[in-house]
């Protein structure tokens, strides 16, 4: 579905992302984790055409992504979950949800959506008339879930989900994750939980600095001695 | 009357018709100044900009209806809509020629290339339109007093302006807070980056609100020249700058605030030079005393949230 390929990206001289390779299959769940400043971010903020590569190739469906606008990409079938929420603070949770169905036109299928949205995350229901901006951090998230969930996406691209979340909640939210997933909807979902994240992908990518360094299906990199000593916080037994 | 007698005793000899009169006066010039001070809260709102140019928009949308009415014989239901058009597509013309290209520049270029629109404007309409006044061509319709019951005479205008200007703002606000666009102008004005994940045109959008702002300050213009019926190539500067200073009072980017802003300003630029006739000179210098006492106070205007930077 998506293939990266050799990706070079640098801000002012620094390279950022130093030439990687990766790829989405088709209804998978695909995992990008790695420590503050690998360049896990960069990396989708680049498919999402908001940040212009030096080299390398984006391919998506068989088509190049590189040419193609960001405000476009929505239309292609890509959303993005951005990093940090980023929820539209002065519209309410509604028009929040609203605008992530900005590009279509059947208002039958938008209602239903909504009705869909409400269904995952039933607090948004309880709070639709509220601006986006009273509600607490787990909410946003949720909002911006659903926000990115009304454009219909193939490719459902999350940032970072969990981060700055209370456990139960991210337990929540990486529970909506798959079930989202279960409807059809291609997941790369970028993280530094890489417990959680791991034990729900299919394929999980490590990237440092720069660089990926490892790849395998999730529960085998779950397992990976260098792994649980650099991200899940154990010691070698 | 109390206040009859208060008036007369403390204002040398102020009656209750002639405070009325005043007061409708300042209703009226608040409405011009909340028409203009739109567009730059609009404006401010979206792209965190003052658009200096705005005032010249303004100027330039009186001589449209000039040449519409005076130099195309044009009856004015005809004129002042084309005006209205012309002026929008004015506006957008100079987002898209001056600020368009800097939008991943420094705040501050932005702020110099509308100084330099400012500027252009001002001197094109020297050149083009002539430095010398013109009458504004005021249709018939709109002239002529009436006399209210207790024998107070006033312009039919003053009860013209608030009218249009209620009918302009009532449509603004369901524009902005019903309608698809709307909600596009408002995701824009708070991050222009996920509205362009969101697949909104961020360039339409801003473009469309320096036309929807541009339209708001030719109703302005047009009811201006009535009040005020001698247009000239530099008449935009100070309503210009007094307006933004109603939209900072108000607390800009708000578009609630503006509106209060320019009827606060109105007001009391009249009253002032109506209760304070030695005064009267340092009318021009009222709006900008009030804008300092404002900074000071109230930096954020009296409707104005504190700004909070996007994290």
């Amino acid at each position: 579905m998506l293939k990266i390929d050799n990706l070079v990206v640098s801000y002012g001289g620094i390279e950022a992302l130093k030439g990687i390779s990766m790829e989405v299959e088709d209804g998978k769940i695909v995992t990008l984790i790695g420590a503050n400043g690998a360049g896990k971010s960069t990396t989708l903020r680049t498919i999402m055409g908001l940040v212009k590569p030096v080299s390398g190739t984006i391919v998506y469906n068989d088509r190049d992504l590189l040419s193609e606008k960001t405000q476009n990409m929505v239309c292609r079938g890509i959303a993005l979950v951005p990093e940090g929420r980023r929820v539209f603070a002065n519209l309410t949770v509604l028009e929040n949800i609203k605008i992530g169905a900005f590009i279509r036109k059947d208002e039958k299928g938008i209602k239903q959506d909504i009705e869909w949205v409400y269904s995952l995350f039933p607090i948004l229901e309880k709070r639709s008339w509220q601006l986006a901006g009273t509600l607490s951090g787990g909410e946003q998230q949720m909002l911006a879930v659903g926000r990115a969930l009304m454009s219909r996406p193939k490719l459902l691209m999350m940032d970072e989900p969990s981060l700055g979340l209370a456990p139960l909640v991210v337990k929540d939210i990486f529970r909506i994750i798959q079930e989202i997933h279960k409807q059809g909807v291609t997941i790369l979902l970028i993280e530094q939980n890489a417990n959680a994240a791991l034990h729900i992908a299919d394929v999980g990518y490590v990237m440092e600095t720069g660089k990926i360094t490892l790849k395998g299906p999730g529960k085998e990199l779950l397992s990976n001695e260098d792994i649980k000593r650099a991200y899940l916080g154990q010691s070698k037994k | 009357m109390t206040l009859d007698w208060l008036l007369q005793h403390l204002f040398n000899g102020m009656t209750l018709n002639m405070f009325l009169q005043h007061l409708l006066n300042g209703i009226s010039l608040g409405s011009l100044y909340a028409l203009i001070a739109i567009g730059y809260t609009m404006v401010y709102g979206i792209l965190r900009l003052i658009n200096f140019a705005h005032g010249d928009i303004f100027m330039t949308a009186t001589y449209f209806a000039f040449f519409g009415v005076v130099t195309f014989g044009m009856p004015w239901y005809v004129a002042f809509p084309i005006v209205l058009v012309m002026t929008g597509l004015l506006g957008m013309l100079v987002e898209a020629a001056a600020y368009r290209p800097l939008r991943d520049a420094p705040k501050i270029s932005i702020l110099i290339s509308s100084i330099g629109a400012s500027f252009l404007l001002e001197n094109l309409a020297t050149v083009i339109f002539g430095g010398v006044p013109r009458p504004f061509p005021t249709p018939e319709i709109f002239t002529g007093v009436v006399t209210l019951g207790n024998g107070l005479m006033v312009q039919k205008l003053i009860f013209y302006i608030p009218a249009v200007t209620l009918v302009f703002l009532v449509a603004l606000l369901y524009l902005i807070n019903k309608t698809k666009t709307g909600m596009a102008m408002r995701a824009v004005s708070k991050d222009h980056e996920t509205a362009k994940v969101m697949g909104i045109n961020v360039n339409r959008t801003i473009s469309l609100t320096f036309g929807i702002g541009s339209m708001l300050a030719a109703v302005g213009g047009i009811m201006w020249g009535m009040k005020y019926p001698q247009i000239a190539p530099l008449m935009g500067v100070i309503p210009g700058l007094k307006c933004f200073i109603a939209a900072v009072i108000g607390g800009i980017g708000d578009i609630k605030g503006a509106v209060l802003g320019g009827f606060i300003l109105g007001i009391g630029e009249i009253m002032l030079v109506a209760f304070l006739p030695n005064l009267t000179g340092y009318r021009d210098a009222f709006a900008f005393v009030l804008l300092i006492v404002i900074l000071l106070c109230k930096p954020t205007g009296i409707v104005g949230e504190k700004i909070a930077e996007k994290v």
